[in-house]
């Protein structure tokens, strides 16, 4: 394997965790639900999924849970901001802190504990490709999984009339609610979906990518998905992008130190994060102001009785 | 944040906030801790609460604990003072950069006594305590040097402060002394704990030829790459053995219980004085875990330098020390740099090929 192998390799694992985060995100913002919780909802996938591999002896479970825990946290927070109408960013700042309390507890017992790589899936004959058999075709089923996502979530957003329905919930409730649409219904099952998704993203970190559970292990990658988000402008294959060129930059900051290119380098740290906004700039003043971003995006609905 | 109150007998029996506490807790010393990580962070953190558990067990309900986990260093002024105002008469802040939080609210409660853990400003409340983990880092860098197969060895530092180049500069010396032609690549985290981050930079230095990793950050991340590569690494802080089984070479631990007790004991005698503590393997503020897999000759070497070290026979930064320009550091310290000069080392020794950020 070469090195060039090597550095893509490590770019897919860096890179998925965000993909998978994001995507949940930007389906519950496309039906105008923001919710600041990504970073306690993946804290508790990590915890949950790790705790119930570790117990059950099975990666699957582990993912399972790692999902369902993300969905219960997203349960809660659909609770408060959807029947109560609460503010939305109060309450999904109050979801992180008490998802990344939460899981400290939970993963309490099963810190030091310590589990084995799960498999990769090697497709015959194609893995043995090239530059691109590794790549494409000898990945984890995580990888596989985001990626399927990604075609999954487009599709449903703009193929399917269910996708419309939560589409035009996104971009005005009221109107929505004056067709007959179920707004909170949606909303709730848009909210459930990514809680899911950041669950099962948490998972990914604590069963594949370092094999532990600790306090405090998502460090911050929860708001970089919530950027993501953002970033694609609301669009799952833009999400895919995003995601990979922040996994790219992140790597090859590592890269190039470990080369010696001689920059400092707290500014190839910064690399990833500058080169975000750049993007993020770049794809506002092609698009004018406003690029896509859902018309009832983090206002609560309540409707008229 | 997490606070919990863990009472002498009662260890782990945890109460949701710091309560200045009833009677009973007039006649306890109470003990605060301040940490920068989690508890569960399997090193720098985690090994000083098996400190603050070595106090409860040895003084048992003459003490009663109290620790504040994962405090964010520009945050920790609140959190010190916090236990300094519920009547903590004994306060241990463990993070270089609690430092001047820690003299500030020693200020404010003179009859408190402070413990500040790798800092260098004291006062008359202030001790500061530190413990020389580059004698350990001199030992792993022989290692290292000896099991090298490609030549060319490797280091995931945190970020670019005295202590840990000083320990780069000691693993390459220590590396240096057996293969003269070694050469290091070091990769800067710039963060203390990021596991998912850390073990991205073994895999980088592992992509680009190196085949045995030491880290100053404080997850198991990079060894666990190591060793999913086949390829050798060191515990930090703590045995992290069980992580890497195969590829743990041997591991750096941290051992504070010893010097907590001590302390502990000063003050509830009356004896406790400001001073600054610089303890290696000799005072068992450093510990080798169990040299393993490796060759026998290799372990021999690493046990004879251990030795070698707690006896005072050798300093890992004995003079002359060189730096990467080529020109001599003066010798402050008779036969080897002096502690003033290892603790603000800012320079990269010769034939680190890399250049230090600034």
């Amino acid at each position: 394997m070469t090195t060039f192998e090597a550095i893509l390799l490590t770019i897919v694992t860096a890179s998925t965790p965000f993909l998978i985060a994001a995507l949940g995100e930007l389906v519950a913002e496309r039906s105008g639900v923001l919710n600041l919780g990504l970073e306690g909802m993946m804290a508790m996938g990590a915890a949950c999924s790790f705790a119930a591999a570790v117990t059950f002896d099975s990666s699957l479970i582990g993912a399972g849970a790692g999902a369902l825990a993300g969905a219960l946290m997203a349960a809660l927070f659909a609770l408060v901001v959807l029947g109560f109408a609460a503010n939305q960013v109060g309450s999904g700042l109050a979801l992180t802190i008490l998802g990344l309390g939460l899981s400290g507890l939970i993963g309490a017992p099963f810190v030091g504990a310590k589990r084995d790589p799960i498999g990769h899936i090697t497709i015959p004959g194609l893995s043995e490709l090239p530059v691109v058999g590794r790549l494409f075709f000898a990945q984890d089923l995580f990888v596989y999984g985001s990626l399927v996502l990604t075609l999954a979530v487009a599709f449903f957003l703009h193929r399917t009339r269910a996708g419309l329905m939560l589409r035009s919930i996104g971009e005005n409730h009221t109107s929505a609610h004056a067709l007959g649409l179920p707004v909170l219904r949606v909303r709730l099952l848009a909210v459930l979906f990514g809680g899911a998704c950041a669950g099962l993203a948490g998972a990914y970190l604590s069963l594949v990518y370092t094999r532990f559970w600790s306090p405090g292990m998502i460090a911050g990658r929860g708001w970089i998905a919530l950027a993501l988000v953002v970033f694609a402008a609301w669009r799952p294959g833009w999400a895919l992008v995003g995601a990979y060129i922040f996994g790219a930059a992140s790597v090859l900051q590592l890269h190039a130190q470990a080369a010696q290119f001689g920059l400092p380098s707290q500014v190839l740290s910064a690399v990833p994060y500058a080169a975000t906004i750049l993007v993020l700039l770049l794809l506002s003043l092609r698009h004018g102001r406003a690029i896509g971003a859902p018309g009832s995006l983090g206002s609560p609905f309540v409707p008229e009785r | 944040m997490n606070i919990r109150v863990t009472l002498g007998a009662l260890a782990g029996a945890a109460a949701l906030a710091l309560s200045a506490g009833g009677a009973s807790a007039q006649e306890k010393l109470k003990i605060g801790f301040i940490y920068v990580g989690p508890v569960g962070d399997h090193g720098w953190s985690y090994q000083h609460d098996v400190g603050r558990k070595a106090i409860e067990k040895a003084f048992g309900d003459k003490v009663e604990t109290t620790y504040v986990e994962s405090v964010p260093e520009a945050d920790s002024e609140r959190a010190i003072e916090q236990l300094a105002r519920t009547g903590h008469k004994l306060v241990f802040t463990t993070s270089f950069g609690f430092m001047e939080p820690t003299l500030k609210v020693a200020k404010k409660y003179p009859n408190v006594k402070f413990e500040h853990a790798t800092g260098f400003k004291r006062a008359p409340n202030v001790s500061t305590y530190a413990a020389k983990f580059h004698e350990g880092r001199y030992i792993i860098g022989q290692i290292a040097g000896k099991m090298s197969k490609t030549g060319t060895i490797g280091y995931v530092g945190a970020f670019p402060i005295p202590e840990v180049v000083a320990g780069i500069n000691s693993y390459f010396l220590g590396a240096q002394s057996v293969n003269p032609n070694i050469k290091i690549k070091v990769v800067w985290a710039n963060s203390w704990y990021d596991p998912a981050k850390e073990a991205d930079a073994g895999k980088a230095l592992l992509d680009q030829g190196v085949d045995i990793i030491a880290q100053h950050t404080d997850s198991p991340a990079p060894l666990q790459a190591a060793e999913a590569r086949g390829k050798f690494g060191f515990g930090q802080a703590s045995d992290m053995e069980r992580f890497a089984p195969k590829a743990q070479l041997t591991a750096i631990i941290d051992n504070w219980a010893d010097y907590y007790v001590a302390r502990t004991k000063a003050v509830l005698d009356g004896t406790w004085k400001s001073e600054d503590t610089w303890g290696g393997l000799n005072a068992h503020m450093v510990v080798m875990a169990p040299y393993k897999n490796m060759p026998d000759d290799v372990k021999k070497m690493a046990e004879e330098t251990e030795t070698a070290i707690k006896s005072g026979k050798l300093n890992p930064f004995k003079c002359p020390i060189v730096k990467q320009d080529g020109s001599t550091v003066e010798c402050k310290g008779g036969a080897a740099l002096s502690d003033e000069q290892i603790l603000g080392m800012n320079f990269y020794v010769k034939g680190i090929d890399d250049k230090l950020p600034q």
